[in-house]
C-alpha cells in the first residue's frame, strides 16, 4: 500500500494556479525528490501535504487515512525548514524532545528518544547547547532529530540544505539520506539544486509551473528526460537544431552534416527539430562506436581540474563536451580545426 | 579651528545640565526640611504617612494587573497580526498610538459617561467595579508602549516558520503561545511591562476623576499642601522609574538566548 498518496491536487492563490492537477503516489519508505525552478510549486504542494496550506482541490492520503481537512498538528508529519527554526530558548534537548513534551509523555521517555535522536544525528553530547551555540550544519541536524523523535509518519524537508556552505551540504545530504534508509521513513524533499535530488533519491519528481513534467528513477529523468524542459533543467544539454531529412529512416541535417538516429522521427520532411546531447556523451576526435561525426573549431577552452571543457563551433551552432583530463592529452588550441563524434543513440530528439 | 568634537561635548553637557539641574535642586530643596542642615525630615514624614504608604501600594498593585492584562490583550493580538493579518499591521499600529493623541481628560469622561450607574455596564457603581474600569483605563494608556515593545520582539525571531515548526510536531495555538512565543518576547513584554509600571505609578487624571486613592492624586494632594514633602515626593517618584529603566536593562542582559539569530 502507498505510504502516501496524492491526487488531483490544485492550489490557486487569487487567479494563480501554482499547483495543476499533481499526482504522486509515494512507497513506504520511499525517498521523493520535488525538484523545479523557484516559483515552481514544488514548496506549495509540501506545505500542502504538511498541512500549512489547504489546497484549492484534490485529495493527500497519508497511509489510507484522508488528511487533505486535518489541521497540520494532527497530521504527524515531521518537518525539516530550510531555516533551522529550532526554538531560540529551549535547549538541543529540550528542542528535540518538544514534540514528545506537547504530546504528554513521560520525562523518562522523552530523555531516553532525546538522547537516542541525540546519537542517531552525532551530536550525543550537544544536549544542553542553545541553537545559537551551535553552527548551521549542526542546527539542521538537530532540526531533523526533533521532527524524527515523533515518529512521523512521513518526513517532509523543505530546501534544507540551501543555508549551508558547499562542504556541509554534500556531507549532510549523505547523512540525512543514511538515516532516512536506516528508519526506512518515507520521505519528500524539495530542492532546486539537481545534482542533490539527483544524488539521494529513489525517485524524482521534476517540476516547472504547478506540473509535474516527469516522475522517475533519477538515472531515468537524466538520460531519458521526457520534455524539452526535464531535458535542460537536470544537467547541462546542448541543444542543436536540425532538420528532418527523412521521418521515417530517422535522418536529420544539421547544417551539411547528416544524423541517422536508426529510429523514425515523428515530424514532417524539412521540419525543424531540437537535436540534444549531453556534453559527456560528445568525444574529442573520432572514437569507436562513434559513428555521427561532426567538424569544427575550438571556440572555447575550460579546464577544471579532473575535467576538460571544450566548446566548438558547429554549422554554426555551439557545442560543449566534457572529457577526463588525461596527464598526456593536453587541451586543444582554441581557434584550431577539430573533430566531434558521437553514438546517434545517445543522441536525443525534443518534443516541446 | 575648534574641532567638532569640542561642540559635541557641548551640546551633551548642555542636555545634561537642562535635565539634571532641575533634579538636582529638587533634591536639595527636599533636604532641606530643618533649617541650616540637610537632613532627610521630609522622606521621614513622607514614609511615615500612612497614606503614602496606602496609595503607593495600591498604585503597584493595579500597575501589576495592568501588566497582565496588557500582555494577555497585546501578546496574542501583536502575533496574530505578524502571522495572519501582516496587511492589518498600520491599522492595529494607528489603534495602538490612539491613546497618545487622545488625551486621558477626554477618555475618563467617556468612562463615566459610558459606565455609570444608570448605564448597560455600571462599572463605577462598585469600588471594584471602579478598580477594573481605572485598569482598563491604565491598560489602555500604556498600550503604544507596551505593542510597540512586543511587535519589536516579535521581529526579531521568525514567527512564522516557529510556529508552523511547533504545529508540525502537535503544538496547538496556546501551546505556541505559552511555550514558544511568549518566552521569545519576554524579555520585549518586560521592558514594555516596567515602562507601564512607571506609567501607571505616576498617573493623575484617571485616578483623580475615578475617586481612586493612588500614588498620583496622592502627590498632587501632598503637593498643594506641604513645602518640603513634594520634593522628597518627587524624588522617590524619579528613583521608581530609573529603578525600572534599570531592571530593562538587567533583564534583557540575563536572559540566556538573547543572542540567539533565530
Amino acid at each position: 500500500m502507498a505510504s502516501l498518496e496524492i491526487e488531483h491536487l490544485e492550489k490557486s492563490f487569487g487567479a494563480n494556479r501554482v499547483v495543476k492537477d499533481f499526482n504522486l503516489s509515494i512507497a513506504e519508505g520511499e525517498f521523493i525528490s520535488l525538484l523545479g525552478p523557484s516559483g515552481c510549486g514544488k514548496t506549495t504542494v509540501l506545505r500542502m501535504v504538511a498541512g500549512f496550506e489547504h489546497p484549492s482541490g484534490g485529495a493527500i492520503r497519508i497511509g489510507g487515512q484522508d488528511v487533505t481537512a486535518l489541521p497540520s498538528n494532527q497530521r504527524n508529519i515531521g518537518m525539516v525548514f530550510q531555516a533551522y527554526a529550532l526554538f531560540p530558548n529551549l535547549t538541543v534537548a529540550q528542542n528535540v524532545g518538544f514534540g514528545m513534551r506537547v504530546a504528554g509523555r513521560s520525562r523518562a521517555e522523552i530523555k531516553t528518544r532525546v538522547a537516542e535522536m541525540l546519537d542517531l544525528i552525532g551530536l550525543p553530547d550537544l544536549g544542553n547547547r542553545y541553537p545559537f551555540q551551535l553552527s548551521g550544519g549542526q542546527q539542521q541536524r538537530v532540526a531533523l532529530a526533533r521532527a524524527l523523535a515523533i515518529q512521523p509518519r512521513v518526513l517532509l524537508l523543505d530546501e534544507p540544505l540551501s543555508a549551508l556552505d558547499a562542504k556541509i551540504r554534500v556531507s549532510l545530504r549523505e547523512e540525512i539520506r543514511e538515516i532516512q534508509r536506516r528508519l526506512g521513513i518515507t520521505t519528500i524533499f524539495v530542492t532546486h539544486d539537481q545534482e542533490e535530488a539527483l544524488s539521494i533519491s529513489d525517485r524524482v519528481v521534476v517540476m516547472n509551473g504547478g506540473v509535474a513534467e516527469q516522475i522517475g528513477a533519477p538515472f531515468e529523468i537524466y538520460n531519458q528526460p521526457k520534455t524539452r524542459f526535464v531535458a535542460q533543467f537536470v544537467g547541462t544539454l546542448n541543444a542543436l537544431t536540425a532538420q528532418v531529412a527523412d521521418p521515417a529512416r530517422g535522418a536529420l541535417r544539421v547544417g551539411s552534416t547528416e544524423v541517422i538516429l536508426g529510429a523514425p522521427v515523428s515530424a514532417d520532411t524539412n521540419a525543424e527539430v531540437t537535436l540534444a546531447a549531453r556534453p559527456e556523451v560528445l568525444a574529442l576526435g573520432r572514437r569507436e562506436g562513434n559513428d555521427t561525426i561532426f567538424s569544427g573549431k575550438i571556440a572555447e577552452v575550460h579546464f577544471l581540474g579532473s575535467i576538460l571543457r571544450v566548446k566548438l563551433e558547429v554549422e554554426g551552432q555551439t557545442i560543449a563536451l566534457d572529457t577526463f583530463n588525461r596527464p598526456g592529452n593536453p587541451p586543444p588550441e582554441v581557434g584550431s580545426l577539430a573533430e566531434v563524434s558521437v553514438a546517434s543513440r545517445d543522441l536525443l530528439v525534443l518534443a516541446d | 579651528m575648534i574641532s567638532k568634537r569640542f561642540w559635541s561635548w557641548l551640546a551633551l553637557a548642555f542636555g545634561i545640565l537642562y535635565f539634571a539641574l532641575p533634579l538636582l535642586g529638587t533634591l536639595e530643596f527636599s533636604l532641606r526640611a530643618r533649617r541650616g542642615v540637610y537632613s532627610l525630615d521630609a522622606y521621614r514624614s513622607v514614609l511615615a504617612d500612612p497614606q503614602f504608604r496606602e496609595t503607593f501600594t495600591y498604585s503597584v498593585v493595579m500597575a501589576i494587573f495592568t501588566i497582565l492584562v496588557g500582555a494577555l490583550i497585546v501578546v496574542p493580538t501583536a502575533y496574530w497580526v505578524r502571522l495572519k493579518l501582516p496587511k492589518w499591521r498600520p491599522v492595529v499600529e494607528f489603534i495602538t498610538l490612539l491613546p497618545l493623541v487622545i488625551p486621558p481628560i477626554v477618555i475618563v469622561f467617556g468612562y463615566i459617561r459610558l459606565y455609570n450607574t444608570s448605564s448597560f455596564l455600571p462599572l463605577t457603581g462598585s469600588i471594584t467595579g471602579t478598580n477594573i474600569l481605572l485598569m482598563l483605563g491604565y491598560a489602555t494608556l500604556s498600550l503604544p508602549y507596551m505593542y510597540r515593545a512586543v511587535d519589536t520582539g516579535l521581529r526579531t525571531i521568525d514567527v512564522a516558520t516557529l510556529t508552523e515548526a511547533a504545529q508540525s510536531l502537535g503544538a496547538g495555538w496556546g501551546t505556541i503561545l505559552a511555550r514558544v512565543i511568549l518566552p521569545n518576547v519576554l524579555v520585549a513584554v518586560l521592558s514594555g511591562a516596567f515602562i507601564t509600571f512607571a506609567i501607571v505609578i505616576g498617573e493623575f487624571v484617571l485616578a483623580s476623576l475615578l475617586n481612586r486613592p493612588a500614588f498620583g492624586p496622592y502627590m498632587q494632594l501632598t503637593g498643594a499642601n506641604k513645602a518640603y514633602e513634594p520634593a522628597a515626593l518627587a524624588v522617590i517618584a524619579f528613583s521608581i522609574t530609573w529603578i525600572c529603566m534599570g531592571l530593562i536593562q538587567l533583564v534583557t542582559r540575563f536572559s540566556k538566548h538573547t543572542n540567539a539569530k533565530r
